[in-house]
């Protein structure tokens, strides 16, 4: 890291060939045309490094400290969840699903549910609409702390890791209070919610709405008068929004380069529409734009929190279809009938019609999309999801190529990418 | 605070309001001198010591590492038991926590990095995935059990902060009890059932 770093985007946008060398001379990979000759140096980054997010293993082709190629290696998470996923009856696969990308649990399950929802043609009760976009942005908030917390810490900032985790800790005993697990809570069903939100979870929620811009003030304070976040994050590794789309990269990522692309404006579901929010957007690309495009994005989740419990409609909670959902306890002891759908839904599970569908949400990393093709029985022939983290993956060597390692570091750490959705 | 050497120890000091201190004898000195004084051996002192500052692996497979990322947070604070020094080097710790689902792949990385530890060492299995396959139980994974030895189990699909430090503490009885107790006698449990801690 000397003072000769150049930024690696020229004026026309065009990638430049890389950071030169002290003396003036250009990095080469060939190194016949000056007198720096480098031997290229293949290091193996990962399976097991603190850097790399989870188990992601990078071969990284260096040039003394500059990266020439990169290879993501995965596969170290793999689950068989989709191949599970298929043996198991609809409502059964929620929880599979759920664990794909861990921190991002409430949009799995939006996506499989809300793929289900659209094959079986259910209409889901407006008060479970607002209901799932709470939860979906609160959850938004604690995955972009995960972030920011680790991101910071692999660029040295430990305390602001502590600070993230604690107010993850608010979200996650919101996410208790209304389901009973922190994490996993299988809050979404097919057709609505399991249950209504408790007394004093409105107090609750309003509590940490208050508090938690105040918190982000404070990060964005923190790591913007930071001196060596600044020279890691800003003009490092920046690739422009063609390339990106180009790559299917969506998401953070995506806006960070300039393009308001967001399935939530662009394709709304779950009654998005109806809320008022913005989306923000980076110049640049570079790694101080992702972080800055996320850290707004946790306002603007505040926000739309905000709208949704103040205009929490009154009505059901989950769909008054029998055929899918559970009927209420109470009914059991007095209709013959419920009994009977009960009995059908948690031994066979609800048959859904042939057809196949794609449904895409905008999750904390870019377009979570699942797909879902059904034969006519209560299992599921396939399911598939489009995970972003993966699609992500892909621009990873394009935007460090020709950067030094350390940027490397930063670019993974703003990435963001979750191996447990990557690999599945 | 006054030092004290060991002669004051075991003569009655101002402490308790005998001004000046007179000497003791006879079974007044017996009790004085129980009540005062610690004899140990040097393997407990030093299972003691290693029990009060385990360097676990900075190391997560999946879900449950988010939960071990909130045991070191400001909540449950992992550093009030001295815990809170998680080394990125294997070489360097002595405690691996396997925080998530070990697939096939993983395995044989796994193990490695268990051999790469220095004795004494230890391994936590967090959740129910590298336990028993968890609610996956398919091809891909492979409980932890099968590859590595574990010291602790523990459950849930991920389980609490606050479960995840029961098992270390566990582990902390475990370091300072006798090695070759069963597990029955070394918690007191009586069948499969075990007493509280404190009981």
């Amino acid at each position: 890291m000397n003072a000769t770093r150049q930024p690696a985007v020229t004026e026309g946008g065009a990638r430049a060939p890389g950071p030169t060398l002290p003396d003036g001379q250009a990095a080469s990979s060939d190194g016949r045309d000056g007198a720096l000759r480098q031997e290229l140096l293949t290091l193996n980054f990962g399976p097991h490094h603190p850097a790399t997010h989870g188990v992601l293993r990078l071969l990284v082709t260096l040039e003394g400290e500059v990266v020439r190629d990169l290879k993501p290696v995965i596969g170290y998470v793999h689950t068989g969840i989709e191949k599970t996923a298929e043996d198991k009856s609809y409502w059964k696969v929620i929880p599979v699903v759920e664990r794909m990308d861990y921190l991002s649990y409430y949009f799995n399950a939006m996506a499989f549910c809300a793929a289900v929802e659209a094959l079986v043609e259910v209409e889901i009760p407006r008060r479970a609409q607002y209901l799932r976009v709470i939860h979906l942005e609160l959850n938004r908030i604690a995955s972009h702390l995960i972030w920011l917390g680790t991101g910071a810490l692999e660029l040295g900032a430990v305390s602001i890791f502590l600070y993230c985790l604690r107010e993850r800790e608010l979200i996650l005993d919101l996410f208790e209070m209304s389901s009973g697990q922190r994490m996993h809570t299988r809050y979404f069903q097919v057709g609505g919610v399991i249950e209504d939100i408790p007394s004093g979870f409105e107090r609750k929620l309003r509590e940490f709405l208050a508090v938690m811009p105040k918190r982000a003030d404070e990060y964005g304070a923190i790591l913007r008068s930071n001196e060596i976040v600044l020279q890691r994050l800003r003009g490092t590794c920046p690739l422009d929004a063609e390339t990106l789309l180009g790559l299917g990269v969506t998401g953070p990522l995506l806006r960070a380069a300039g393009n308001p692309w967001d399935l939530r404006k662009a394709a709304p579901y779950s009654s998005y529409e109806e809320f008022d929010f913005k989306i923000p957007v980076g110049s640049v690309g570079d790694n101080y734009d992702r972080f800055a495009v996320r850290l707004a994005e946790i306002y603007e989740s505040v926000r739309i929190i905000e709208q949704a419990i103040d205009g929490l409609p009154e009505g059901q909670f989950i769909t008054t279809d029998r055929k899918v959902a559970l009927p209420p306890r109470h009914e059991l002891a007095t209709s013959m009938e419920a009994l009977i759908h009960h009995f059908k839904l948690v031994t066979e599970g609800f048959r859904v019609p042939p057809g196949e569908v794609y449904e895409p949400i905008e999750s904390p990393r870019g377009e979570l999309g699942c797909y879902v093709r059904s034969d006519g029985s209560s299992k599921p022939a396939r399911v598939h999801m489009r995970d972003p983290s993966f699609v992500n993956l892909q621009a990873l060597a394009h935007m460090v190529k020709g950067s030094y390692i350390a940027d490397l570091i930063a670019t993974v750490a703003m990435l963001d990418p979750i191996l447990g959705g990557i690999d599945r | 605070m006054r030092e004290l050497n060991a002669s004051q120890l075991l003569r009655v000091s101002d402490l308790e309001g005998a001004n000046p201190p007179t000497a003791l004898e006879g079974t007044d000195l017996e009790r004085h001198v129980r009540d005062r004084v610690l004899t140990t051996t040097l393997d407990r002192a030093v299972a003691w010591a290693r029990s009060n500052s385990f360097f676990p692996l900075a190391f997560g497979l999946a879900c449950c590492a988010m939960e071990q990322f909130q045991t070191a947070g400001p909540r449950m604070d992992i550093a009030r038991f001295g815990y809170e020094a998680f080394r990125a080097s294997p070489r360097q710790a002595d405690l691996i926590i396997l925080a998530g689902r070990v697939s096939i792949k993983m395995a044989p990385i796994i193990r490695r990095l268990y051999d790469q530890m220095l004795e004494p060492k230890w391994a936590i299995s967090m959740g129910a995935c590298c336990s028993s396959m968890g609610v996956f139980n398919n091809y891909a994974l492979v409980p932890a059990d099968k590859f590595m030895p574990i010291d602790v189990h523990v459950p849930g699909c991920p389980p609490r902060p606050e479960a995840l430090m029961h098992g270390v503490l566990k582990l902390r009885k475990l370091v300072q009890a006798d090695p070759d107790l069963g597990w029955r006698e070394r918690y007191g449990a009586l069948g499969t059932e075990e007493k509280p801690l404190d009981a």
